[in-house]
């Protein structure tokens, strides 16, 4: 086991290096000359693309001392990573607050969110996955089956108008714009899940008909154990390998989906937070965002990776 | 390696593709047997006929304000009813589809040549080159799905070609990988080996011998990626960062549908639903492709 968490990790370090680096990377990457960015948003211009500010070539160089821009490339990286670990993300140009302070602001929202719906997906996509796994090619494998290429085909914004017009606008029952609390939570939650769902429905029946062929299966229901506790003791927890694998993967999806999701609900969130920021050409905003949100992502992809030894022993015992 | 293939006919310059053509003819065979992949056709086609015809089949023009009052529901005279322009809704969504599935394909085609390159470097030239690509990947794949794709749009700036740029970087890692293992496994064979022992250069060896013969799962792969393109591409012009107004393109449609939903419910409706008719579709016959090429499969993804 602690071999291979020290595995895991050696493969988790350099991905941070890369997509910090990749992160800090993206401001020198701008068609945007960072100094004049700042220095027109410090006269508090427009924040048009093409920033246009008019200043002296001292002005110029002063500001970009002040910003450290004229540090070799290394140094700057070593600055911003030490800057990002101690919670300095820079400040937003639209709202003047610090980067973290809104990401912290906002982040339990989308979290939220996030892990309502991945319980919305895991719950409809295993159960549905194990139901068709059960009576494969009956009706219910098909309506199954039929759901779950609808759930990976709609497009989650439009299925999050649809059920607004349907349960706000028709309905009544819920507003138009989400509330806080969990009634205002379900709609963008089953949304954002249904993809997630799907696929999850889809990998469990195959995961699930492969197991429910093998021997000890065969034993299990020979030894005259009743059909539930085969199915979920025996055949059930053995197929969640490889759904736990892209249970983790579809975090990050949730994740992203979350962007759409928080605009068509009108949610507060990191998501629609960054899209606000990305309109409003509010560049340290979305460069802290886009940190956060894929650590985070690299995060949790770690964490999925350690739930395999309590899966499958053959890990747990340096297999 | 020493031994000459000497059962083998001799390969005669532009004169092997006989053994591909007659696998791909069965795989069509066993692909439209099925019922779902006969579905999967009608759906798209559904989208991409009026798409291709758009100037003919639709009534309107797809720009034309004051066509009926703001906000017509749907009539005789306006099937899928107006918007808040009084623009014809279906003649939009019959352009739209020209618009939202190009930057699907187009996309798609950037990540299929990107994927191709890497994948071809990675497996077939092995060593150094195999360890920078499979990391070049890793690095990607750890950014979520659409994020990469915001990234890309927010450094090269928000336009409709860079929208294409944005969604297809975001399929190379999986083109990459799928291509890699797929080439790895390939030029082992027997056939492979024996155009190298006969001379064919490096190039000519990947492309007419390696390259035929992983088509099958890189064509899936591309059916499952054109649906993921045409939602990712939708889903950013819906939130702004890809086509303008007053381009008629679904995601931005479904926008201007979000704003005015309280008072029409078909603004938003109808582009939607072709969104899903045409990823639908493309999934549905992905699906029918995969069991076709693998019929161990058949019956159970």
């Amino acid at each position: 086991m602690r071999a291979y968490l020290f595995r895991r990790l050696l493969t988790l370090l350099p991905l941070v290096v890369l997509v910090t680096f990749a992160v800090f990377m993206m401001e020198h990457l701008l068609p945007i000359d960072p100094v004049k960015l700042m220095i027109n948003n410090e006269q508090g211009g427009e924040l048009a693309p093409v920033v246009d500010a008019k200043v002296s070539q001292q002005e110029y160089l002063t500001v970009k001392h002040e910003l450290g821009l004229d540090k070799p490339l290394l140094v700057q990286y070593g600055v911003f990573l030490y800057n990002a670990a101690h919670g300095n993300l820079g400040v937003s140009f639209s709202t003047r607050r610090t980067v973290a302070n809104m990401i912290e602001k906002n982040a339990p929202a989308t979290a939220e969110l996030a892990v309502a719906g991945l319980f919305i997906a895991i719950v409809i996509g295993i159960t549905l996955g194990v139901v068709a796994a059960l009576r494969p090619n009956s009706w219910v494998d098909a309506a199954a089956m039929g759901f779950a290429v609808f759930g990976l085909s709609i497009p989650a914004f439009w299925l999050g108008i649809m059920l607004l017009l349907f349960f706000a606008v028709d309905l009544g029952w819920v507003p138009v714009l989400s509330t806080p609390g969990l009634v205002g939570l379900i709609l963008p939650a089953f949304t954002l899940g249904v993809r997630a769902a799907a696929v999850l429905a889809r990998l469990t029946r195959s995961s699930m008909i492969e197991v429910l062929g093998l021997d000890y299966v065969r034993t299990a229901r020979a030894k005259g154990l009743r059909g539930s506790v085969v199915v979920i003791r025996h055949a059930l927890k053995n197929s969640l390998i490889p759904v736990v694998t892209v249970v983790g993967l579809q975090f990050g999806g949730l994740l992203s989906g979350a962007v759409i999701i928080e605009s068509v609900f009108g949610r507060p969130g990191l998501g629609s937070m960054t899209v606000t920021a990305i309109l409003g050409n509010d560049f340290p905003l979305v460069q802290g965002a886009v940190l956060v949100i894929s650590l985070s992502y690299l995060v949790v992809n770690f964490l999925v990776d350690l739930t395999y030894p309590l899966l499958d022993p053959r890990i747990r015992m340096g297999a | 390696m020493s031994t000459a293939p000497a059962p083998v006919p001799m390969p005669q310059a532009g004169e092997i593709a006989a053994p591909p053509e007659t696998y791909l003819h069965e795989l069509a065979r066993r692909l439209f047997r099925q019922p779902a992949a006969v579905i999967g056709v009608i759906f798209l086609a559904l989208v991409i006929v009026p798409a291709i015809f758009a100037p003919i089949v639709a009534p309107y023009d797809p720009l034309a304000q004051g066509l009926g009052a703001p906000f017509t529901p749907p009539t005789l005279q306006h099937l899928f009813g107006t918007d808040q322009f009084g623009r014809d809704v279906l003649s939009r969504v019959i352009y739209g589809g020209r618009l939202s599935l190009s930057i699907g394909i187009i996309a798609v085609a950037i990540g299929l040549v990107g994927g191709l390159v890497l994948g071809f470097a990675a497996g077939f030239a092995g060593g150094w080159a195999d360890e920078g690509v499979m990391r070049f990947v890793d690095f990607m794949l750890a950014f979520p799905g659409i994020l990469l794709a915001i990234a890309v749009v927010i450094m090269l700036g928000p336009s409709l070609g860079n929208l294409m740029i944005a969604v297809g970087v975001g399929g190379i890692p999986g083109f990459a990988r799928l291509i890699r293992g797929s080439v790895l496994a390939a030029k082992e064979e027997e056939f492979v080996h024996a155009a190298q022992a006969l001379g064919a250069s490096s190039l000519k060896v990947m492309a007419r011998h390696i390259l035929p013969n992983i088509l099958a799962p890189i064509v899936v792969l591309i059916t499952v990626s054109l649906a993921d393109a045409i939602l990712a591409g939708t889903g950013l012009s819906y939130l702004g960062l890809g086509a303008k107004p007053p381009t008629p393109e679904w995601g931005l449609m479904l926008s201007d549908g979000r704003d005015y939903m309280q008072v029409a419910w078909w603004v938003s409706t109808f582009p939607g639903i072709a969104i899903t008719l045409a990823v639908v579709g493309i999934n549905i016959l992905g699906d029918a492709m995969r069991n076709a090429i693998d019929p161990r499969l058949r019956g159970r993804v």
